[in-house]
């Protein structure tokens, strides 16, 4: 058997990578949720993400964290614009064309990045990642527990904005009664726009919690973003605790799994619990009944 | 205060709304009555903004609405109750009341709230429950209650008596007559005929997508053609 020390820095070390997995899947399940679209460019736009930290830092030695300042608006702004000009109107009120669009928009980002990049995989050139946290007989990775605090803290945001605030209604009451909503004056087009806007906005602080520990190559938010849809329906399609307690479980998995059966093998424990919960329980943890 | 004139409308190939001439002034409560299908509903999107006319005019104020989003309508204090209700079911009773002010009336939120609680005092204990899980008598004093809180200046209730016990029904009329008591002008479209012609100032009968009969509502309830029509007279 393991020495307890190593089973309790595993499990930590799954938290901490989780809390940065349930963000990914927050995206992904808030523009489930809303536009009851499934966002296939979700990845593409993390890997965007992750190359604008990237490029931030090689460039003019920005601070990921710093990065955040300018990365999120950012990807706010080119997550709103994408929806309410492209995604919107080019799929013409049919769901099956909004998978199409995004998935052809992925395609289209992975591709330039990869003409812009090669396939060459890149990493920040400095020493913030072996930085360590004592605790007690504990050590943590500094950056992976800055992750998690603010993993935590984002999705704790996200919550005020969806209960507490009336675009964060607008956005529910959109999800469930488009006609309601278009009568108490709400513009369901902007709040489409909105929303996705938020799931990129995810993408974009992920991006910068990542960096600092990970690389980044045109294809690697792909595997981040099967992780997440892992977590989506672990948690339940759509939901905001879902997303955040799946996240948690998968990380934990993931590290005792990679922990019992070596790196490289250690993504299985994911795949099995997906296939466990689609035959057990369809709907998540937290899904609502259909 | 609301003025058609001319008003076509339709989806895809069908027209349903074949040149509708309608009015509504201060202080009036104006019936619209006609048979399943004829375009009531229809009508009642069309001038809240979230169906589009194909021609003719809408004028709210003076002001030419006929293009207009249905966000500046509401925001114009034209407010449409739906039929069906379409509350929001996710969200709590206080919830959808807020949303009642997204666009309008904001200002006031707090005081039109408990305004609409001491009107329905079933919403008040029932504040923080989802509105999917209300029975549909108070799904429907939710649903004008969310209208409420816009401050109409117009209220528009399509069969706000649909689906409640005869009681109820009543209490609906009553509280229609109530509202405006208070000087709101209301159109109200209904299936129950007899009543909403004895609450009404006027009304409109719709037939094949136009006006086939309009005046004093009492002198409609005394037409003869009518009674035979639709009350089976
Ligand atoms: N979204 C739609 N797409 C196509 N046709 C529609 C649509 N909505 C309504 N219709 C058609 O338009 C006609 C008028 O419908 P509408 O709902 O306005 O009638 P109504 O007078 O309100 O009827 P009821 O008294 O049953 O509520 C009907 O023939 C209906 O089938
Ligand atoms: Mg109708």
């Amino acid at each position: 058997m393991y020495a307890p020390q190593i089973l309790i820095e595993a499990a930590l070390n799954g938290l901490m990578t989780g809390a940065v997995y349930a963000l990914i899947a927050l995206g992904l399940t808030l523009v489930y949720g809303v536009l009851h679209i499934i966002n296939f460019a979700h990845g593409a736009l993390l890997t965007v993400a992750m190359f604008a930290v990237w490029g931030a830092f090689a460039l003019f030695r920005v601070d990921p964290y710093l990065a955040m300042l300018g990365i999120v608006p950012l990807m706010f702004g080119a997550g709103y614009a994408l929806q309410r000009f492209v995604i919107g109107p080019a799929s013409h009120g049919s769901d099956n064309n909004v998978l199409l669009v995004t998935l052809g928009l992925s395609i289209v980002l992975e591709n330039a990045l990869l003409a812009l990049f090669r396939s060459d995989t890149r990493a920040l050139d400095s020493d913030a990642a072996l930085q360590v946290v004592e605790l007690g007989p504990l050590l943590l990775s500094t950056p992976r527990l800055i992750g998690f605090a603010a993993s935590l803290a984002v999705t704790a945001l996200l919550w005020l904005l969806l209960n507490r605030t009336d675009t964060g209604r607008a956005i529910r009451a959109v999800a469930r009664e488009k006609l309601g909503a278009r009568l108490v004056g709400i513009e369901v087009d902007h709040v489409y726009a909105v929303t996705f806007g938020l799931g990129c906005a995810c993408l974009a602080v992920a991006a910068c919690l990542l960096m600092p520990t990970y690389y980044v190559n045109p294809r690697s938010g792909a595997a981040f973003v099967l992780v997440a849809f892992t977590i989506v329906v672990l948690g339940g399609m759509g939901s905001i605790t879902g997303a955040l307690v799946g996240g948690l479980i998968i990380g934990v998995v993931e590290s005792f799994s990679g922990l019992l059966l070596g790196d490289s093998l250690g993504q299985i424990g994911i795949f099995l619990i997906f296939i466990l919960v689609l035959l057990v329980r369809p709907t998540g943890l937290f899904g609502a009944r259909a | 205060m609301l003025e058609v004139t001319g008003l076509r409308a339709g989806y895809g190939a069908t027209e349903v709304l074949r040149g509708i001439d309608l009015s509504v002034r201060e202080g009036e409560i104006v019936a619209v009555l006609g048979a399943n299908g004829v375009g009531k509903t229809t009508l009642n999107k069309v001038l809240s903004g979230v169906v589009s006319a194909r021609a003719g005019e809408i004028r709210f104020d003076g002001q030419p609405i006929a293009k207009a989003s249905a966000s500046s309508i509401v925001e114009a204090g034209l407010i449409h109750v739906p039929e069906g209700r379409k509350i929001f079911p996710n969200l709590s009773v206080r919830e959808n009341l807020v949303l009642g002010s997204y666009r309008r009336g904001r200002a006031r939120r707090a005081e039109n709230i408990e305004r609409v609680f001491t009107t329905f005092p079933r919403l008040r204990e029932r504040a923080g429950q989802a509105a999917g899980t209300l029975s549909g008598g108070e799904q429907q004093m939710l649903a004008i209650g969310r209208g409420l809180m816009a401050e109409p200046r117009l209220l528009i209730l399509d069969e706000p008596s649909l689906g409640l016990s005869p009681l109820l029904v009543e209490e609906m009329f009553t509280l229609v007559r109530t509202l405006n008591g208070q000087g709101l002008p209301i159109m109200l479209v209904e299936q129950n005929v007899v009543q909403s012609l004895d609450l009404a100032t006027r009304a409109y009968i719709l037939e094949n997508g136009t006006v086939a009969l309009e005046g004093d509502a009492a002198t409609l309830a005394a037409d003869p053609a009518l009674r035979r029509a639709y009350l089976g007279l």
